[in-house]
């Protein structure tokens, strides 16, 4: 249960500004030919919780970027408590109450946390404002267990660590409307509770929250209203309360979404991935991964479930050969891959699907077909001596566009304009067109709408079934529940324990989440799922 | 009150694209003009003298093409590491550590070698120096962490100075009459000239054949590939196991080599012995930079720029002579049309808008 101390500092934090309502009336907005945002009317007042849903792509990431002074509407304007107003910088933005968590982080990743705090804080001082930031940050974080160093780089954080650091860079301003994108998807059940809660309690003081969400059942617990967008335009406005998960989901994809993934047990016999005693440094140069053994089977999906920062990061680096191991041995079909090169990794049969996407999983400028064949362009397929075959190269995009949905008007389109779920799927499917004996995919749908993460789910599935093995890194219960054959608990670079998912101790995977080794079945019943 | 908006442009036509580079060329000689008007100078008067000095006249065009064959060379290599996001500044030492690796192989072998034996010898000297040199910087980056624009910039000076010890000390020719030069290159170990001009031919085929090549290696090889995946994203490189260090070492081989190249061009075509740094190469190293800029870091577009550029630069000879402005004044002429390509390329990523109106 949260204690009163932090509500009450969030309410401290959130009552400097007060916002009494907010519009944005006619919001339209194009890039290059396609309308993100056409002709949209939103409204939220104090103390309403406004939920935002919509497929990728919807464009309501589009929306909330005009709203933080990212993008200016071609159209359409804003006005709070009546008055029009203009944001033309996310400093405006800030000036008139709105702060904003971005579902892509927003920091700089050399600076340390307190630096990038201090970056966007209005009160900062002068001169060292280091010190007078250094205590609120380690106020907020012992408050909600938020558990940061304000000393580290962000680079060294994890996403999960990093989107907090996010949370407090905003409320440290005093947002009156603060504007979530997908603030859950990082967090454990119990600091998503929390966070909950301490939600209502800002709605009750009358605050207004714009919440953008893929998840149903978040939508209907938290928000009063909820406007549904789909390609650019809103296709309905209803309060959340009174519709159920598969209404609000037919609203958004405009078809039936079935949450029922159908997995028949497969026998496991032929094993893929041996991972024995294995310890990795971390960017700190401290252990981060304390000798972790498993094995990975055929027709299999392993899954690694834990809050971020407890080492998967570490140990799919190492299992990828992006990061040392120090200690143990890494094996592959038995043939010992400990610490080979990323590419002859790959080259063994491994293939990976990264986290942070943007950041690691493509070139951006690049076109399409070029990052299509990103880590396999040395491969015979793909060029003739030292030279790429860029005719075999296209024809094999279009192939890969057209078996994993990729929505793009033409492959010689640069990669960045894709959405998230559309680059998302065209890494998968570079990633296991070659049929991998091992795909690794770390949180392979964070941050995707419903539509984009059933058809990814389903193409997991269907990995195991035609006989890879697969390893899922992901904070998505859900995901982890839905797809694997067995779970591991990672936690401070342990394995809490590895479960078979039909194992009845898996409701109480919360508590093995926060560092309960050996739970016996019926233990910590308030761990609920 | 007007106020200034900015915002990502999306995409760009290629139309659109050369458009700016046209304007941003304009505008950078408007600027220009303006600093000729300041000296005393008209500059209709101005730029017609530079550019009918050195495409004007017959003999005004063959020195511009002696001067494009270094920028040529030069800013073809820059435009290779600049496209993985590598900023050598640091071609000018490289030229000169060609000239010198080039200058020791043509003194101590040109008397006993044929001139189709030497001349390759030294050429492959030239490139050895250029890249070992340029290879310097690169390993330092990768091992230590050393941003390579301050060591490509510092190297200069190093060798500036190394190259002026060899010609007061040891290299010193005993025929010079005192002077710090080094003995004359013997006769296989010069190139030939184009009749009636300074065009030394084989640097000119050297040049012209190594930016198409590089071309070809940017856009349609492997290791091109790699080479622009790191200027993108060095992080996406990593994960898709592209050798940094490996990548990073070569193509400042390459940068490195060719400006050594173009030092033993510029020593076994019209020096013939080794003389002081700041008249053995007249800055073409830092004038490169801007070759490979206005090429939009082409190769193949480098040959177009590297001849303009070296147009100025006889131009700007040309107007020191009839209008009496100072040697500084090419320099200050390169430097502002750089910082309008740079703007140009700045409206050419981004939408700017002026707006009437309270501001938000």
């Amino acid at each position: 249960m949260p204690k009163p101390g932090p509500l009450l500092f969030f309410w401290m934090c959130v009552t400097m500004k007060t916002i009494e309502s907010l519009e944005m009336i006619n919001i339209s907005k194009s890039f290059h030919c396609v309308r993100a945002n056409d002709n949209i009317n939103v409204k939220v007042s104090s103390g309403e919780i406004l939920g935002l849903l919509g497929e990728n792509g919807a464009g309501k990431t589009t929306l909330m970027n005009i709203l933080y002074g990212i993008y200016q509407p071609d159209a359409g304007e804003i006005r709070i408590n009546g008055h029009r107003i203009s944001i033309d910088s996310p400093k405006a933005s800030i000036d008139h109450g709105i702060g904003m968590v971005h579902q892509h982080f927003m920091l700089v990743q050399n600076h340390t946390v307190i630096e990038n705090i201090a970056l966007g804080y209005a009160h900062a001082p002068w001169l060292f404002p280091q010190k007078k930031i250094r205590q609120r940050v380690i106020s907020f974080s012992e408050k909600f267990k938020f558990d940061i160093d304000p000393e580290k780089k962000i680079w060294q954080l994890s996403a999960g660590e990093q989107q907090r650091v996010e949370i407090i860079k905003a409320l440290i301003n005093g947002a009156g409307l603060l504007i979530l994108d997908e603030p859950t998807s990082v967090l454990t059940p119990q600091e998503t509770r929390d966070f909950f809660q301490v939600l209502e309690k800002m709605r009750k003081d009358g605050q207004m929250i714009i919440l953008i969400s893929h998840k149903l059942d978040e939508i209907k617990r938290l928000c009063d209203r909820v406007t549904v967008l789909r390609k650019g335009q809103v296709v309905g406005h209803a309060d959340a309360g009174h519709l159920d998960k598969r209404t609000l989901a037919r609203m958004m994809i405009g078809r039936d979404v079935i949450f029922s993934f159908s997995r028949e047990k497969m026998p496991r016999k032929e094993k893929v991935l041996e991972v024995a005693d294995v310890r990795v440094d971390g960017d700190k140069g401290y252990p981060v991964v304390n000798g972790i053994s498993f094995e990975v089977y055929r027709n299999e999906i392993f899954g690694i479930a834990g809050v971020s920062g407890n080492g998967q990061r570490e140990l799919v680096e190492a299992i990828t050969g992006l990061r040392t191991v120090t200690h143990g041995q890494i094996r592959i079909n038995d043939i010992d891959i400990t610490n080979q090169s990323a590419r002859k990794i790959h080259n063994t049969g491994v293939s990976h699907v990264p986290e942070e996407r943007i950041r690691f999983g493509i070139a951006p400028n690049l076109f399409i077909y070029e990052n299509a064949i990103l880590k396999q362009h040395h491969q015979k397929k793909f060029s003739r001596r030292a030279f790429l075959a860029y005719g075999r190269i296209k024809a094999h995009t279009r192939q890969l566009i057209k078996d994993f949905q990729v929505a793009t008007p033409s492959i010689n389109v640069q990669t960045k304009n894709l959405s998230g779920g559309n680059i998302q799927k065209l890494i998968l499917g570079r990633e296991i067109a070659d049929k991998p004996d091992l795909l690794v995919a770390s949180h392979p749908t964070y941050g995707l709408d419903v539509g984009a993460t059933e058809y990814l789910r389903n193409q997991l599935l269907r990995r195991r079934t035609e006989g890879g093995a697969v390893l899922l890194v992901s904070e998505d219960l859900e995901e982890i529940f839905e797809l694997c054959d067995r779970i591991a608990v990672i936690f401070q670079g342990h394995f809490m324990g590895i479960l078979e998912s039909d194992d009845p101790r898996i409701a109480d995977i919360g508590m093995m989440m926060a560092g309960t080794r050996d739970l016996k079945a019926g233990e910590g019943a308030d761990a609920s799922r | 009150m007007l106020h200034v908006k900015v915002s990502d442009r999306e995409q760009i036509s290629a139309l659109g694209s050369f458009l700016t580079l046209v304007l941003a060329l304009a505008a950078g000689m408007v600027a220009i003009g303006l600093l000729f008007i300041i000296s005393g100078v008209n500059p209709f008067f101005a730029f017609k003298k530079i550019f009918s000095g050195s495409f004007g006249s017959l003999y005004g065009f063959k020195e511009t093409i002696t001067k494009a064959i270094p920028l040529i060379l030069i800013g073809g290599g820059l435009a290779v590491v600049f496209k993985a996001k590598f900023w050598n500044i640091g071609a000018e030492s490289q030229l000169l550590m060609g000239a010198i690796f080039g200058t020791w192989v043509g003194l101590n072998w040109g008397p006993s070698l044929p001139s189709p034996v030497i001349v390759p010898l030294m050429f492959l000297a030239g490139f050895l120096g250029g890249a070992l040199w340029g290879l310097i910087p690169a390993i330092l980056k990768l091992r230590f962490s050393i941003n390579e624009v301050i060591s490509t910039l510092m190297l200069n000076y190093i060798c500036a100075e190394f190259l002026t010890m060899l010609i007061v000390g040891p290299w010193k020719s005993p025929k010079k009459f005192g002077f710090p030069y080094t003995d004359d290159l013997p006769d296989s170990a010069i190139l030939s000239l184009l009749p009636g001009s300074r065009i030394h031919t084989a640097t000119l085929i050297v040049a012209v054949v190594a930016v198409v090549v590089l071309t070809i290696v940017i856009y349609k090889t492997r290791f091109g590939y790699e080479v622009r995946v790191i200027g993108e994203n060095p992080d996406a490189a990593k994960y898709a196991g592209i050798d940094f260090s490996r990548t990073t070492m070569l193509i400042m081989v390459i940068s490195g080599g060719m400006a050594g190249l173009a030092g033993v061009g510029e020593v076994a075509g019209i020096h013939h012995y080794l003389s002081y740094p700041d008249s053995i190469s007249s800055g073409y190293g830092f004038t490169a930079i801007i070759v490979a800029w206005l090429a939009k870091l082409n190769p193949i577009y480098v040959i177009f720029s590297g001849i303009f550029f070296a147009g100025i630069l006889v131009g700007g000879d040309a107007i020191q002579i009839s209008l009496g402005l100072p040697a500084a004044t090419v320099a200050v002429f390169n430097g502002t049309l750089l910082i309008f390509l740079i703007m140009g390329d700045f409206f050419t990523k981004n939408k700017v808008r002026i707006l009437a109106g309270e501001r938000g």
